[in-house]
């Protein structure tokens, strides 16, 4: 053949053609590069460093390793079957000692008492105690402190010496380690984040079922009236967008508040008596319908793009055929809006299980979601570290629908506004 | 016994009703405005016989579809009546009107395999498995697509797609079928030969078809009758020879086929001519045919195809005669156009045969043309 793949085709002045168009391609690429190179570092500044510093926060672990070095060198060859000797004890007194003039022992008493309770004081007095401290340091500390004589202290710094932890992780599904490194469940007073978790999907999926509910039909009324209507609905639809997320939360209070708009309402139209006033607001359904009012918008925008696009006349063919208006929308219409309801549908539901502000406003204690926690862990409880776990998992359940949504719809054919 | 003869006498009612042919469709004086102010149609009749194909043919918002859809029943006529088999269906929902309908562009469902597609109006009525499989096959070969049955719409070309749509607008056996410029989106070749194929479907089933068009050829190569429509109004209801020939009014003939327009006032009629002088002075036998009477204004209309060139002068073929001047001349191998100027007119077209013993003309140059006063037909103004 002419073409052999021993004479590769070349420009005029013999350069082989590859060469040639990748240079000519080259400048071109580097300008468009140069032209989001803002934005491209923006991005990697305000958003994916941050997650990376998220993730790494989640497994971090330097507060053992750093704040007592010598004990843990100290306990290199231990047995773990009887308390360590002379030596380890000696290290902890040195580090104690050093940690207390550079004050940093805060870090490593929380970081410790996170795994058993009673940690942190067991350090400040022992600190405390530290000027009067005689060897052997054994007997001594032991002395001062009584959890210095439990073995499962020892097990705890030596278990939690590694750079890496995924202790945040357990305690983020309500899980633990014992002494021994076995994983168990926490005591059952401390189980609060898998049932948050929970929580938040099936509360997040009833508010992504009512918005499809709710926003299916505005959707199919916008996409079918004649333009001088339908641009009116939309402004309305649009209008909560221009409105304050807070502005709009807090309304739902008003109405919604025992001594609100609909409680006045229904009491005064006699549908309930006036001692017997709904409990609509700081619990599930405070959350429910004020989510499901702020979602809204972003259901009904891609149901509205897609529906856009069905010509009226697939209707109309099915109508000419012979089916049923019921039947025409079950078999022709809906199954063309699909690819709309999946859009919305994991818009809004990823949207949902990440939401803070709304659920923190008019949730109460059981209408929260598992990022109030979030938030909880730290601005309160100051455990970045479980805050950062809780956070990742969140982010790994996300990813997990979206290749699911991807697999099953394919993002490409998604179309949004 | 009693029984036997009321059957007797119901056949024979209905024998005598079938040899009087009432009209399968009717559309009686139906009237559609859209928005109260303006009617689109107005003043709409016309029957469709069993087995015709009836076309309306229109310009661009001439209220075709409009009448196409008060037919399969998706508007609703503000007055007037619908009749199908006789039965007035004004109030009858379209899926109950039984009559098949081929969208402009398609309307596949894009959902659905071709096969499902054929099988819809079928499975709506509840038609056995077997039933449905062995109808859409039929329908499948009917348009020559029996390999094509597993492709989605979108994986077929505009032909095949369109075929397809016929198929599924028959494959329930309507008795009625309406078509809204069901080859608006294919080319020539294509449409010349849809056009074939809806023909020969047509006689195949004996339905009824109205079809809706704005291509003239596709419509006077078609239908057995012509409803040529403007402004809402039908202009003429004829058979495609009738139209072409005989035009009743200026729009008719002007809209259909090529036509040369002389405009003037009728001076003096002689029994089955009338002599008309046109406004650039010269005096025109034409034959009446929707022109008022003396001192009223016309125009007349003439076919290129019946012009002829006046050779040495001796030709009596032809009554009206005239001088004319050569501004252009276009080759189309088996005939010429020829455009000249004459009676004031510029744009005066004449079609002659590339035949022996015709002169050749150049442009500049005079000739002498000529028709006869019956190809000459003096309409409304
Ligand atoms: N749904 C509607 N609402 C208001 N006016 C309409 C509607 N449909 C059609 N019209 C108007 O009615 C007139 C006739 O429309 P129609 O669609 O029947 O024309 P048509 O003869 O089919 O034209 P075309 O050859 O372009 O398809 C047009 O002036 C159009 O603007
Ligand atoms: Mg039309």
């Amino acid at each position: 053949m002419s073409g052999s793949p021993a004479s590769p085709l070349t420009t005029a002045d013999g350069v082989p053609l590859k060469v040639s168009l990748r240079r000519a391609v080259r400048r071109s690429k580097l300008k468009a590069f140069l032209l989001v190179s803002p934005l491209l570092l923006f991005l990697v500044v305000a958003f994916v460093m941050p997650i990376f510093e998220m993730l790494w926060r989640s497994v971090d672990n330097p507060e053992v390793s750093t704040h007592l070095s010598r004990t843990v060198d100290a306990l290199e060859g231990w047995g773990r079957e009887t308390l360590p000797g002379e030596e380890a004890y000696a290290a902890l007194a040195e580090d104690l000692r050093e940690g207390q003039q550079a004050r940093n022992l805060g870090l490593l008493s929380s970081r410790l008492n996170y795994e058993k309770a009673g940690m942190r004081s067991t350090i400040t007095r022992t600190a405390r105690s530290l000027g009067t401290l005689e060897p052997p340091y054994k007997e001594a500390l032991i002395e001062a402190n009584a959890n210095w004589g439990d073995l499962d202290t020892w097990k705890l710094i030596e278990r939690e010496s590694t750079p890496l932890t995924l202790s945040y992780y357990l305690a983020a599904v309500d899980r633990q380690l014992t002494p021994d490194g076995e994983i168990v469940r926490a005591p059952e007073s401390q189980r609060l984040h898998v049932n948050l978790f929970w929580r938040t999907l099936w509360m997040s999926l009833v508010i992504t079922g009512l918005t499809l509910l709710l926003g299916y039909p505005v959707a199919f009324l916008l996409a079918s009236l004649p333009l001088r209507y339908s641009n009116l609905l939309m402004i309305l639809v649009l209008l909560p967008f221009w409105t304050s997320l807070l502005v709009r939360t807090t309304t739902w209070i008003a109405i919604l508040q025992s001594q609100g708009v609909l409680n006045d309402m229904m009491v005064a139209i006699g549908v309930i008596a006036d001692e017997a006033r709904w409990q609509m607001i700081h619990n599930k359904t405070g959350t429910i319908v004020a989510m499901t009012h702020i979602l809204l918008p972003f259901m009904i925008l891609p149901l509205y793009s897609v529906m856009k696009t069905i010509p009226p006349s697939y209707m109309r063919a099915a109508r000419s055929l012979g089916g049923r208006p019921f039947l025409c929308f079950r078999r022709v219409y809906f199954p063309l809006t699909i690819p709309g309801i999946a859009a919305g549908g994991i818009l809004v539901f990823i949207l949902s299980i990440g939401y803070y502000i709304t659920p923190a406003l008019v949730g109460g204690q059981s209408g929260r979601f598992i990022t109030n926690y979030i938030a909880y862990h730290m601005q309160t409880s100051l455990n970045w570290g479980l805050a950062a776990a809780i956070a990742s998992i969140l982010l790994f359940v996300v990813v997990v629908f979206y290749l699911v949504f991807n697999r099953l719809i394919g993002v490409d054919k998604v179309k949004l506004g | 016994m009693n029984v036997s003869l009321q059957q007797q006498r119901d056949d024979r009612a209905r024998q005598d009703e079938r040899d009087a042919t009432p009209p399968f469709a009717r559309f009686i004086d139906v009237q559609k405005s859209y928005d109260g102010v303006e009617l689109v149609v107005k003043g709409f009749n016309l029957d469709v016989h069993q087995g015709e194909f009836v076309t309306l043919l229109g310009p661009s918002g001439s209220g075709k579809t409009t009448c196409l859809m008060m037919m399969a029943g998706f508007e609703t006529p503000t007055h007037g009546q619908i009749l199908l088999k006789g039965e007035p269906i004004n109030d009858l929902p379209p899926h109950k009107r039984g009559i098949g309908m081929v969208f402009q562009n398609y309307a596949l469902f894009p959902h659905m395999s071709v096969t499902e597609n054929l099988a819809f109006p079928l499975e709506v009525r509840r038609l056995s498995k077997a039933e449905t499989k062995r109808k859409v096959e039929r329908a499948l070969a009917m348009v020559r697509l029996n390999d094509f049955g597993d492709r989605r719409p979108a994986q077929l070309s505009g032909g095949q797609q369109q075929r397809v749509a016929l198929a599924r607008a028959l494959v329930f056996e309507p008795e009625l079928v309406l078509m809204d410029e069901p080859l608006g989106a294919l080319d020539k070749n294509l449409r010349e030969e849809m056009q074939y194929e809806i023909k020969r479907i047509h006689a195949d089933l004996g339905v009824s078809m109205i079809y809706v068009t704005h291509d003239q050829t596709e419509a006077l190569t078609m239908s057995d009758r012509i409803a040529v429509f403007n402004d809402g109004i039908v202009q003429q209801l004829a058979a495609p020879e009738t139209l072409y020939e005989a035009p009743e009014n200026a729009f008719v003939a002007n809209f259909i086929g090529e036509n040369n327009r002389l405009y003037g006032e009728v001076t003096e009629t002689i029994g089955n001519t009338c002599q008309v002088r046109l406004d650039s002075g010269e005096t025109v036998l034409a034959k009446p045919v929707a022109c008022g009477g003396i001192g009223s204004r016309t125009t007349i209309s003439l076919r290129p195809e019946r012009v002829g060139l006046v050779l040495n002068g001796d030709s009596t073929a032809f009554d009206n005669r005239f001088r004319a001047e050569v501004r252009e001349v276009i080759y189309l191998g088996d005939h010429l156009r020829t455009r000249v100027s004459v009676c004031g007119n510029e744009e005066f077209i004449l079609k002659t045969p590339n035949a022996q013993g015709q002169p050749s003309l150049r442009p500049g140059q005079s000739v002498d043309i000529g028709w006869s006063s019956s190809d000459c037909r003096a309409l409304d103004a």
